[in-house]
């Protein structure tokens, strides 16, 4: 197949989003990581997610559950977060709404994941 | 810049609508869409984590809305998109390592996401609903 890329294109190696293939090799990470955080999160669920609030608090406030769902928050919605804004990109041609929604789910994104994370801390720290 | 005026002629994108819906197309926007589902899922997990740090009384409302009708529905489309998702997200793996690229083994390890999503979605409610 022909090189469609001019030579300066090519040799820059960048791309039409100007940051090249980091983020496609960060979806992939991402995804890699997920495989057993998915894992245990569906097994984890099937144990806790009936219970009642104090079953789940000390599900939540155990080491590994600390380690593994904190694991999975913060790569799930990078994860997300990297996904979203590739669907943004397609379907939403309009520059300003596109860049303004694309930054408001990136902000949701990070606030949720803060959220999560100190909800944890709380549980397990919080007396 | 005008078309004429482009050093390469490049090729467009086909519109979808001339398309005959195909179990590869169908599966690639299954995936798009899994994955937005399974944001929404993400949000409601956080919520569930704050309410399990807050008042029993908030810890309640998300409980109640879990165990309601259309929170079930929710949470049985989350873990559908969650396995879906899964399984064609590895498929989508090893196509980026280069390996399942031709049109049968496409199809294989298409046909091998649906079955194996529907088998843990429909399993481990099924689990779940034993251990109750």
């Amino acid at each position: 197949m022909a090189d469609l890329r001019s030579p300066v294109a090519r040799a820059r190696g960048l791309g039409s989003a100007k940051d090249g293939t980091h983020h496609w090799w960060l979806q992939r990470v991402t995804a890699v990581a997920l495989v057993p955080l998915v894992v245990w999160f569906a097994v984890s669920m099937l144990r806790v997610a009936p219970d009642s609030q104090a079953a789940v608090r000390a599900w939540i406030a155990s080491p590994v559950t600390m380690v593994m769902l904190i694991l999975a928050i913060v790569t799930g919605f990078w994860h997300a977060v990297l996904g979203i804004q590739v669907v943004i990109e397609d379907y939403v041609h309009a520059k300003g709404w596109r860049i303004g929604l694309d930054m408001a789910v990136k902000f949701a994104a990070a606030g949720l994941t803060v959220a999560g994370v100190v909800a944890i801390f709380k549980i397990a720290f919080g007396g | 810049m005008s078309t004429a005026d482009r050093p390469v002629s490049r090729p467009l994108s086909p519109h979808l609508q001339v398309y005959r819906p195909q179990l590869t197309s169908t599966l690639s926007i299954s995936h798009r869409i899994a994955g937005v589902g399974l944001a929404l899922g993400l949000l409601w997990l956080v919520v569930w984590v704050c309410a399990a740090a807050g008042s029993g009384e908030v810890y309640g409302w998300v409980a109640a809305f879990n165990g309601s009708v259309i929170g079930r529905i929710f949470l049985f489309g989350w873990t559908a998109c969650l396995f879906f998702h899964f399984f064609n997200g590895i498929r989508h793996l090893f196509w980026d390592a280069g390996y399942g690229l031709d049109l049968k083994d496409a199809y294989t390890s298409g046909w091998t996401a649906v079955v194996a999503a529907a088998v843990c979605t429909i399993g481990s409610w099924l689990i779940a609903s034993l251990m109750r």
